[in-house]
């Protein structure tokens, strides 16, 4: 296949579709609302379904009703609307339905605004709704990692019967790279939980409702030891310069492409500075941190917020006595790799 | 010697009730049973149930079932209708569930004309959370949050909301029944019949409100809760058919 220069925003859409998405139920928010408008033009033109719901709480419900029968099924919104969506997200956890949910996360709290920011972190790792729950996260940092999460997305959504949260940003939405998009996938795992109809089987219910606590308690376990067993097979990281480093930097999507312009240029100054990204940001690859932590003592946590993944990373080095400083810059304001190669060389002197 | 009146296969034996006595939620079930059986429907039927009393219609009822968040009905439905056509799909709520809470996925589902069925129990309050004003509380009505009585300067108003849906041109089929007497209950097999067809022809939306007993949080035992129900509920929302475009939709659709 070659290469196409596509936004973000399409680039999710194409990418779902070629995943075998077949239903897409959103509703309008800044900054992704290319996502759905590409749906809107292509999925019904392959014969799948794409409906604009009247709400986003309707739109989650929707996904629900659809991955119930078994379909792949997405919706995407940004900031604002995904706190809406979270009530829809615990049912889905709690059901244990596999479905995409799409954050291109803005400024916040409110309404905030509508550039790029970081701010969801917490929301999207500690569960975001009601009760005890997980919803693993991915963070891509280009397009075409948006092309390949994407798909890997409504693998991990099947294989292990749970919402997956792909967390962009508003400028992840809005960029335009080259994409190199993956084969449409034609081979779908069976789903022999889905209500499809009892035909001539035994009926079958799916239950939200547990109200004997010892069950309840028992469904929230294995919950856990899904989560878990995602830890163990599923967590990615990325590391960037870091053979001969003895300083690392820790960020995420956006704030990560930042930051490899600013250890180049702080490379270049004769700092030996890598970075660590998180690609899962739940589960947290914190063993990587400990490993890392073993030779290097000094870490720096970049974020387009007033700092949520760093208490993740304080978490995971808990037991390391490494030094772990923070640069924010939540509300909307995209950082300059300058700016960060500068917050570099100020904790880089001080180490 | 004919059995005329067996169990329903789509009905559960030997399962002992949650419904209070006097409940009119298991004569809808039992007809809902019925109709899937009688239509041959129930080996493709996918039911919604909602976040209140019938939350637990899956111990009664034999076909796919799933449950809703309060209010979420007919998103769910369709969802599931929408990815799965060949689903039979009938979304079940009550007062508060599809008119307040789930005010705006009642209006927009049946707006869109979603080939959906709605089974509607208007007992004019909340009954699992234990006796509440809804929407559909009469004037004077007294429940555990109108104590003195339901008062429209405080309260509004009772809420029609099948008389605003039965007005949407996706609205094939509208009507409203009551289980309070054996008349009242042929009525209802009737209406729910008509719905089921509708979608069955692919005619679009259809909803049946069941004006239904509530003896428990209505503080009345049930042969009061049944003369209540057709002597003051009926006062309130009058029996009989909302809407039935049928018709219109078969020449629409050729």
């Amino acid at each position: 296949m070659d290469k196409v220069f596509i936004s973000g925003n399409h680039c999710i859409a194409e990418a779902a579709i070629r995943a075998g998405c077949r239903c897409y139920f959103g509703y309008p928010i800044t900054p992704q609302n290319e996502l759905g408008e590409y749906m809107a033009e292509n999925m019904r033109k392959s014969g799948g379904v794409f409906l604009q719901s009247e709400s986003e709480t309707a739109a989650i419900n929707m996904v629900i009703g659809a991955a119930s029968t078994g379909a792949r099924v997405m919706t995407s919104s940004s900031s604002p609307g995904v706190s809406l969506k979270q009530e829809g997200l615990s049912f889905l956890a709690g059901f244990e339905f596999p479905a995409v949910i799409v954050n291109m996360m803005r400024g916040g709290p409110g309404l905030g605004n509508i550039a790029p920011a970081q701010g969801d972190y917490f929301q999207s790792t500690r569960g975001g709704g009601h009760g005890d729950y997980r919803t693993p996260v991915l963070a891509p940092a280009s397009v075409q990692e948006l092309a390949d999460l994407t798909v890997k997305a409504f693998d991990l959504a099947d294989k292990y019967r749970t919402p997956i949260l792909l967390l962009g940003d508003g400028m992840m939405g809005q960029m335009k790279e080259p994409v190199v998009f993956p084969e449409p996938v034609s081979d779908f795992p069976e789903k022999p939980w889905a209500l499809r109809g009892r035909g001539d089987g035994p009926s079958r219910y799916q239950a939200s409702l547990i109200l004997d606590g010892l069950a309840m308690e028992r469904h929230n376990w294995k919950l856990v030891r899904k989560y878990k067993e995602m830890a163990e097979q599923e967590t990615r990281f990325e590391l960037y310069m870091m053979d001969d480093a003895d300083f690392a930097v820790v960020a995420y999507g956006t704030t990560a492409r930042i930051a490899k312009g600013a250890i180049k240029r702080a490379r270049k100054d004769g700092l030996k500075v890598g970075l660590i990204r998180p690609i899962t940001l739940y589960p947290f690859p914190d063993k990587i941190l400990q490993k890392v932590a073993q030779q290097i003592k000094n870490f720096l946590v970049f974020e387009m917020s007033t700092g949520q993944m760093v208490e993740d990373v304080r978490l995971a080095l808990a037991n390391e006595r490494a030094v772990i400083d923070f640069h924010g810059r939540p509300g909307g304001i995209i950082p300059t790799p300058i700016e960060f190669s500068r917050v570099i060389h100020r904790y880089y002197r001080r180490m | 010697m004919e059995l005329i009146n067996k169990w329903p296969e789509y009905h559960k034996k030997d399962v002992v009730s949650h419904y209070c006595p006097g409940c009119g939620h298991g004569i809808v079930h039992r007809i809902v049973a019925e109709l899937l059986e009688e239509m041959d429907l129930g080996k493709k039927a996918y039911l919604v149930c909602p976040a209140g009393c019938a939350v637990l219609a899956y111990l009664y009822l034999d076909f796919d079932i799933i449950e809703s968040a309060h209010g979420r009905g007919t998103a769910i439905a369709t969802g599931a209708k929408r990815a799965n056509p060949d689903l039979f799909v009938i979304s079940y709520q009550g007062d508060g569930d599809l008119s307040a809470i789930g005010t705006a996925e009642t209006i927009h589902s049946a707006n869109r004309g979603e080939n959906i069925c709605v089974i509607f129990i208007n007992n004019a309050v909340y009954g699992m959370t234990g006796g509440q004003m809804a929407p559909t509380s009469l004037l004077g009505q007294s429940t555990m949050t109108s104590p003195m009585g339901r008062n429209p300067e405080v309260d509004g108003y009772p809420l029609h909301i099948t008389d605003v849906v039965a007005q949407f041109p996706g609205v094939a089929y509208a009507e409203r029944v009551t289980v309070s007497s054996p008349a009242g209950v042929k009525k209802t097999k009737k209406a729910i019949r008509n719905a089921f067809l509708t979608q069955q022809e692919g005619l679009g939306y259809s909803i049946v409100e069941v004006l239904s007993p509530c003896p428990t949080n209505w503080k009345m035992d049930p042969v009061t809760a049944c003369k209540w129900v057709d002597n003051e509920m009926t006062k309130e929302y009058k029996p009989g058919l909302l809407t039935d475009k049928r018709e219109e939709k078969r020449k629409e659709k050729g």
